[in-house]
């Protein structure tokens, strides 16, 4: 399946690099990757495949979300659907 | 694939302005429930609501969680009480309130429509057992909605009820004095009422409708008024552009959680309502948006036009982005749940008989409405009568839902909290309709039902 991650915070070092290790570590897949820095301000947005990740979609919110709050950035994981609806006709 | 605006755009819808799927409402067919025995029928009740809706409350949280939308509430509608109660031997309904609320209760949504009658051209027996049971039903049961249909386009108008209603309000005021009149807050008096409506207090399971199905209210009143402060000063027809286009994608969003709660729960499908719901949260307010086109005030001179500018694009956005649409579909405008209706309707700006005028254009009517608590029982069924002639004439649904407070004069502020918000108590007009009132009989269906 797949989800959008998004990565919202302030700008520091090596958040993209956290990000992306602790996804590995669920083994969830990376298929696409955007991130910009506007005024210190940290946006990255992921489109990933979690078809080959152990844990449901609904425990990965809980550990990005809590994996966010040590480090404080907001780090959701959403399924894309909800993105497509809105978007795509 | 999307793109970054789009992705952050609707996380910002979410996060920033109150985006959130308002409710998914199941309905559930009691008809199989009719048995002459009151303690047999309260327990097939019972049981046949706490299990069709046993994982509603799970299923919806789960969704919640995966697309990272809020759904607020999870809500039961079921066959209007005086159809299922009819055929149990007893004289008052109470006990098929309290069934309907511990069963309720244990499945985990908040709140249960359908202790109901209709009763737009006449009364049987059940439906005066169950009006004469509503103020002591709604009174000592805490989730129980209830409503009645008094008028339709083509019955017209049941004058005998609509006496009879104003009464059980008051009374129902009276019985629940002690929290400002709150029961009150938990009965609608409709006129063409929906058998698909998904929103409280309002919902019941019409008996056209399947033996259970999945009905799912959007909300976003903040989305649009956002989406309307990147067009100010522009001509209508932008405004109108731009509420459409907002109002297609938080229906999209709805339709997608309908269909996958039918999926999850094996329950068909039954509607999207594309009704703009506000909560009395700062920035979900349905008064703002009107404001937000260039009235100084909602209820002003031009409020009835702004709303139904708004009404019609939102219905012609929605209705595209759903198969199915349904229920009431319009915006509503609750006062005590809208903080700008409530800080418009505080400042003397905003009167019942400019909320009157706006219920023309919208669904649904007077709604959350807080009136002194001396105001008379005659003066109440008058206020329905107006309410139901105009859902009458333009063949549309109308409701009153207002709340007589005991002991509150005009300036109190009457507080029922959570989603219900607060309700400035509102001057009603001290002269008396009684002999209109008592007139009873009923008031002829419009030319407008002869269709056929």
């Amino acid at each position: 399946m797949k989800a959008i991650v998004t990565v919202i915070g302030k700008d520091r070092v090596g958040i993209t690099a956290a990000v992306c290790s602790l996804l590995a570590q669920y083994n969830i897949n990376i298929l696409d990757i955007t991130q910009t820095v506007l005024q210190e301000f940290f946006t990255m947005v992921m489109l990933v495949d979690t078809s080959t990740c152990e844990k449901s979609i609904g425990d990965m919110v809980d550990i990005l979300e809590q994996a966010g709050a040590e480090q404080k950035l907001s780090i959701r994981i959403q399924r894309e659907d909800i993105f497509n609806a809105m978007h795509r006709i | 694939m999307l793109n970054q605006h789009e992705i952050m755009q609707t996380i910002q819808m979410i996060d920033q302005q109150h985006l959130d799927v308002r409710t998914i409402t199941m309905g559930i067919s009691l008809l199989s429930c009719a048995h002459s025995d009151l303690s047999t029928a309260c327990a097939k009740i019972y049981d046949k609501i706490a299990k069709y809706a046993e994982n509603l409350v799970s299923t919806g949280e789960a969704i919640e969680k995966e697309f990272g939308i809020p759904i607020v509430n999870k809500r039961i509608s079921v066959t209007p009480i005086a159809l299922v109660a009819a055929a149990a031997e007893t004289d008052s309904y109470v006990p098929f309130a309290q069934a309907m609320d511990r069963a309720a209760k244990a499945t985990g949504v908040n709140f249960i429509g359908g202790f109901s009658a209709l009763v737009q051209k006449g009364m049987t027996e059940a439906d005066r057992i169950l009006i004469r049971s509503i103020p002591e039903a709604l009174s000592t049961t805490d989730i129980v909605c209830g409503s009645v249909n008094v008028g339709s386009t083509k019955a017209g108008i049941d004058m005998d009820a609509v006496a009879l209603m104003g009464r059980t309000i008051k009374d129902l005021a009276g019985k629940t004095a002690d929290q400002g009149g709150f029961g009150c807050a938990k009965l609608v008096i409709f006129c063409n009422a929906v058998e698909d409506n998904p929103f409280m207090a309002g919902a019941f399971h019409g008996v056209g409708e399947p033996e259970r199905v999945i009905n799912v209210g959007v909300s976003g009143p903040g989305v649009v008024y956002h989406a309307l402060q990147d067009v100010k000063g522009q001509p209508f027809d932008v405004v109108a552009e731009t509420v459409k286009k907002t109002a297609f994608r938080i229906t999209r969003m709805g339709q997608l959680v309908a269909q996958e709660a039918s999926r999850r729960l094996d329950t068909p499908f039954g509607i999207v309502d594309l009704s703009l719901a506000p909560t009395p949260a700062v920035g979900d307010s349905v008064a703002r948006i009107l404001e937000e086109m260039g009235l100084e005030v909602c209820g002003t001179h031009g409020t009835t036009a702004a709303l139904a500018l708004l009404n019609d694009a939102v219905k012609k956005g929605g209705v595209m982005a759903s198969s199915h649409v349904g229920g009431l579909s319009g915006a509503f405008i609750p006062v005590s749940e809208d903080e700008g209706m409530i800080a418009a309707a505080s400042s003397g700006a905003l009167t019942l008989d400019k909320l009157e005028a706006m219920t023309c254009v919208c669904s649904v009517g007077l709604d959350m409405i807080a009136v002194p608590g001396d105001t008379p029982a005659e003066t109440i069924s008058a206020i329905i009568a107006d309410e139901a002639a105009i859902g009458m004439v333009n063949a549309k649904t109308t409701a009153v839902r207002i709340i007589p407070a005991p002991g509150c004069t005009v300036g109190d502020t009457v507080e029922f909290g959570g989603l219900l918000g607060s309700a400035p108590v509102q001057p009603v007009h001290p002269y008396s309709a009684k002999e209109f009132v008592s007139r009873g009989g009923r008031i002829p269906a419009p030319m407008q039902s002869l269709k056929n």
